[in-house]
């Protein structure tokens, strides 16, 4: 299946991953060639197969609802690249954006 | 031919609602309102590498209590979805939310407008986690992420487009506040974003079949402006296409200040969510005994409550509907009920005088001056007749202000009742005596001046001297 | 004494016995790291403070007769598994700085035995890959040939298991990235039946294949451990609730009578001769302890690859979405917007295969893709589960290669992705399904270990460590290590 420019931009953009437009070319030929490893499924007859997304047929357990977590901020936030008063900074989010 | 008999507005809404549990939906961390920022954000919260959600039973209980009370489908198994896009707010960069398989599905929704009754159909609603939240001031160009609201449960109730004018949307969405508040599963406090309101809104010409091109706007915090909101919209739309111009698919903001919507700035590509099944969680087999056993623990809801009142307490319809529309109200009444006064004082003291206060002050009956104690405790003194009902007013006036009970005002002001014989003989023996003209008339056959004589007498007593027996007194004294 | 080539059980004796302390054994360690490592790169971090600390303590509840059932046994973390205050970074330049701040339930178990953690293994970033190239701190070698690869993604935990810089470690296997390793570098690898060992603190790369495991010299040191990390925990949903499974009582008993499955669809795959040689080989052994064999078809076996490489993407373009530049890790300079700081910090943080892999996996999950792709895989994979389970009414395990041949030259597969992705066609069928696998080394060509690979049915690892430990007392391969 032939990926377009438009859609490698697209999904780059979905990925949140800025792609150079320089290697545009051989990261499409890359992706191109696993698509293409994807059309041996079509041979499978899944008519009327049942969708398995998991290993396990189980049900979900559950928790009883019940605080157990303490305030860690401190701890947590050693790892954080900017902090201030307790917040996490990004650039300015527009608010009303979609 | 006014616009409004040719177009017909298409409306649909999507409710979120917070529930109310002590923790999140997938960690232990608690939900308490009003914390410093990221305190009560644990590793999950955070979405630090590695870390697992592990589901909440208490949202099961609440969301099947929700479905049962929209006569609708509780689906089992019921299936965890990843919605994924990036926003700063959502740490694992997808929200954990259901779509084929909603734990509640196909229900409806009866509701009351001066047009009459009408059915809503309720698609679904479904589970999923809240976003944390972005605060935007003071900090030179940055903005601030706080993620103590990350992962506080929602449950999301999409209504069908079944809703025709914004009078309908409002008595849905306060049919749907009034459930929520009866299952006790969410405060449902709008302006603190408990409970959230989107509106689908399209028109189309009235006969035609296929639905017009919608908009769905949000941030809508109050009844009122889900209204205003819906109403703009309309207008605005049929305003654009009577212009020959076409309605654009978009998300657009309402503006309250200006009782205006407007587009949310779009970006170069359309959002594509790309839910897929949650493969941290496995789908939820509900068991048979679990439902059950949640439904015979769920409260009453507003219907049967209506039911009982009326029966139980003798109620015309009015009062029981008015008392029970409010599940706070309904409490409230029972409350005082519980002083052993007569239901029917009662529900006229709460629609009465104790709503005409709340009103005068803006307050929601939780906040009310006079507890249900307080006016349990003044029936009763009207019904042993410590004071008249006319008293009681007053005595209620001051209860409202000065926070003090019945009995220590009473003692206060000294308006205790006169119940005793003798006491009222001789406040009658004055009476007469001061108008010996009025008696020569009265035992001369001018039956009317009874009323003056008890006029005299309550006001010699201060108001105070028991009607019943002041009536019963006289009448033998003036007959002598 | 070369306590490097002590089993484990024999360390314990050691230990028990007074005939050296954890901490010798633990020095004795760190003093072969400190040696050969700079040639291997298999660490990424080496925490000599901590594990001094935890072989003293050992050495205490030693001498107070109050020894935990593996205590004062030094091994490795593949640097997947969260360590409380120890650097995790998953291979890759995101996390190159990243603390974790609490710990995996592996880690915690293992430390509850009494385990002395000597370092965090190299890896492929984000376990992506299947020669340990892709990692951020450089290519892992393989000890018994350096310009060769030790297989990935776990290369770091098998090259310094096969090199005796640890002698056991902990590693995990999505597609293969704990057998196909153990083929190429000698060693005995198992990947537990799904939901075993908990995932909870094990960094995630695709959750519904994703499973912890151990790479070790024999059967009964990998069953010693594993038995060990493994039961049920409330952490993580997809946990099978069921206490640690006994892998220790039953590991002696003869497998006679017992059978074992031949996939004619992997035999009709074109190996090299030597590869053929090897399993025939194998497969005499087997027969010789009383083994019956039986031809199996497991007819959409050839599916795996593909529905692996939409699955495993698809999960992964998601899990990795939290390395975003705000809470933690990597972030990009002078970010001018928002979308600026998520772009870039991903451009510039994870490397060219983890990027690959997130694409490809944003692709098959977009709108107008899905039901081609990712419903489509997922409904092929329910086909692969009903082979295999056809499969199991008949025999107690399945026999194949673990990967198509021996180690390759570093190099020579990193401009070819689908080249690479072949290395685990064998592995990746048991993680879709959820089966336990192992590896163990049955044969070597031009001085390079070869595996073989035994699938069992859900739950039997049991039966698995017993078929290899049967084979393992019976033949050497698993006693061949490289000379450093």
């Amino acid at each position: 299946m032939a990926l377009t420019d438009k859609e490698l931009k697209e999904i780059a953009y979905l990925a949140r991953i800025n792609v150079n437009q320089n290697i545009f070319p051989s990261l499409k030929k890359e992706l191109q060639d696993i698509l293409a490893l994807f059309d041996e499924l079509n041979n499978a007859d899944t008519s009327d197969i049942e969708a398995m997304s998991h290993p396990l047929d189980l049900s979900q357990p559950t928790r009883e609802d019940q605080v157990t977590e303490v305030n860690e901020r401190e701890k947590l936030q050693k790892n954080a690249p900017l902090v201030k008063s307790g917040l996490f900074l990004v650039p300015k989010v527009i608010d009303g954006e979609d | 031919m006014n616009n409004k008999d040719i177009w017909e507005p298409v409306i649909g809404l999507e409710i979120h609602v917070q529930l109310s549990t002590k923790s999140k939906l997938f960690s232990g961390a608690s939900t308490d309102f009003g914390a410093l920022p990221n305190t009560q954000a644990c590793n999950i919260d955070l979405a630090l590498p590695g870390v697992l959600p592990v589901l909440n039973e208490e949202v099961l209980r609440m969301a099947i209590m929700l479905g049962k009370a929209l006569n609708a489908n509780i689906n089992s198994p019921t299936a965890f979805a990843r919605k994924n896009y990036f926003y700063p707010d959502s740490p694992k960069g997808y929200q954990i939310s259901q779509m084929d398989k909603p734990i509640v599905e196909d229900g409806y929704l009866d509701i009351e407008t001066s047009k009459g009754k009408k059915r809503i159909g309720v698609t679904r609603a479904h589970l999923e986690e809240d976003a944390g939240k972005s605060l935007h001031e003071d900090f030179e160009g940055f903005s601030g992420i706080d993620l103590n609201r990350a992962g506080t449960p929602l449950l999301e109730i999409v209504s069908e487009p079944d809703i025709a004018s914004p009078e309908e949307a409002v008595a849905y969405l306060k049919s749907i506040h009034s459930i929520i508040r009866y299952l006790d599963i969410s405060d449902g406090n709008m302006a603190e974003g408990s409970m959230r309101c989107d509106a689908n809104v399209s028109v189309r010409k009235k006969g035609e079949e296929i639905l017009g091109t919608r908009t769905e706007t949000k941030n809508v915090n109050s009844f009122r402006f889900v209204e205003k909101a819906i109403e703009y919209e309309i207008k605005r739309q049929i305003h654009q296409l009577e212009s020959g111009n076409t309605i654009t698919q978009e998300t657009r903001l309402y503006d309250s200040q200006n009782n205006t919507t407007r587009p949310m700035r779009s970006k170069e590509f359309a959002n594509d969510y790309r839910y897929f099944p949650e493969p941290d969680l496995l789908p939820v087999k509900l068991e048979k005994e679990f439902i059950e056993e949640v439904l015979t623990s769920m409260p009453e809801m507003p219907t049967q409550k209506k039911e009982r009142f009326s029966t139980q307490f003798n109620l015309n319809e009015y009062d029981a509907d008015l008392l029970s529309a409010d599940k706070d109200f309904a409490d409230f009444f029972e409350e005082v009920l519980k002083f052993s006064v007569s239901p029917k004082i009662a529900a006229n003291w709460i629609m009465g005088e104790l709503s005409a206060e709340l009103n005068k002050e803006n307050l929601n009956i939780k906040d009310t001056k006079v507890s249900s104690k307080m006016l349990g405790q003044l029936i009763s003194r009207i019904e042993d007749s410590t004071i008249s009902g006319k008293i009681a007013k007053d005595v209620f006036t001051k209860m409202w202000s000065t926070g003090k009970d019945v009995d220590t005002i009473i003692e206060e002001e000294g308006l205790k009742q006169v119940t005793d014989d003798k006491e009222i003989e001789s406040l009658i023996d004055e009476v007469i005596q001061n108008n010996p003209e009025q008696l020569k008339q009265y035992q001369s056959g001018k039956d009317r001046l009874f009323g003056f004589f008890v006029g005299q007498v309550m006001k010699v007593s201060k108001g105070k001297a028991n009607p019943q027996q002041v009536n019963d007194i006289l009448k033998v004294k003036l007959e002598k | 004494m070369d306590l490097h080539k002590f089993s484990i059980s024999q360390l314990l004796d050691g230990l028990k016995n007074k005939q050296f302390s954890s901490t010798e054994l633990t020095k004795h360690y760190l003093k072969r790291i400190s040696k050969h490592d700079d040639d291997l790169n298999s660490y990424i971090s080496v925490t000599e403070d901590l594990a001094l600390k935890q072989a003293d303590a050992a050495d205490k509840r030693y001498h107070d007769d109050k020894a935990l059932p593996l205590d004062g046994i030094p091994l490795a973390h593949k640097d997947i598994f969260c360590t409380k205050g120890v650097l995790t970074t998953c291979g890759s330049k995101m996390l190159a700085n990243f603390e974790a701040p609490y710990s995996s339930t592996v880690y915690e178990r293992l430390n509850s035995k009494g385990m002395v953690m000597l370092g965090k293994t190299n890896m492929d970033e984000f376990a992506m890959g299947s020669s340990n190239e892709t990692s951020y701190f450089g290519p892992v070698k393989n000890p018994w040939n350096l310009r060769n690869v030790p297989g990935g993604s776990s290369g770091g935990s098998a090259a310094c298991v096969s090199a005796e810089l640890a002698p056991v470690a902990t590693a995990t296997d999505t597609g293969g990235s704990i057998r196909q390793p153990a083929s190429l570098c000698g060693l005995t690898g198992i990947k537990p039946t799904y939901g075993r060992v908990s995932r909870f603190g094990m960094i995630a790369f695709a959750s519904s294949l994703d499973q912890g495991g151990v790479l070790s010299r024999s059967a009964e040191d990998a069953a010693l451990v594993l038995e060990a990390m493994s039961g049920h925990d409330p952490k993580d949903s997809t946990s099978l609730n069921y206490e640690a499974p006994d892998l220790i009582s039953d590991i002696n008993k003869p497998i006679k009578g017992m059978k074992i499955g031949l996939p004619k669809e992997f035999f009709e795959k074109e190996m090299p001769e030597y590869s053929q040689k090897s399993i025939q080989q194998a497969i005499e052994v087997y027969k010789n302890l009383g083994a019956e064999f039986v031809e199996i078809s497991l007819r959409n076996i050839n599916l795996s690859l593909p529905i692996y490489y939409i699955i495993a993407p698809a999960e992964c373009s998601a899990n990795l979405s939290r390395y975003d530049g705000v809470r933690y890790g990597y972030r990009c300079n002078d970010p001018k917007d928002i979308d600026d700081l998520f772009m870039r910090t991903r451009e510039e943080g994870f490397g060219a295969e983890v990027k690959r892999r997130i694409l490809i996996g944003t692709y098959v999950l977009s709108a107008g893709y899905y039901d081609a792709y990712y419903l489509k895989a997922q409904k092929c994979r329910r086909l692969v589960a009903n082979d295999f389970l056809e499969a199991f009414e008949k025999v107690d395990v399945i026999l194949s290669p673990t990967t198509p041949g021996t180690s390759f030259k570093a190099g020579e597969k990193t401009n070819n992705p689908l080249e690479m992705y072949l290395q685990d066609i064998f592995t990746i069928p048991a993680n879709l399904v959820g089966l336990p696998g192992l590896s163990i080394p049955c044969g070597e060509h031009e001085g390079l270990p070869l595996g073989m690979q035994l699938i069992g049915n859900s739950l039997e690892e049991a039966k698995l460590l017993q078929f290899a430990h049967s084979y393992q007392l019976n033949t050497d391969w698993h006693k061949n290590m490289p000379n450093l």
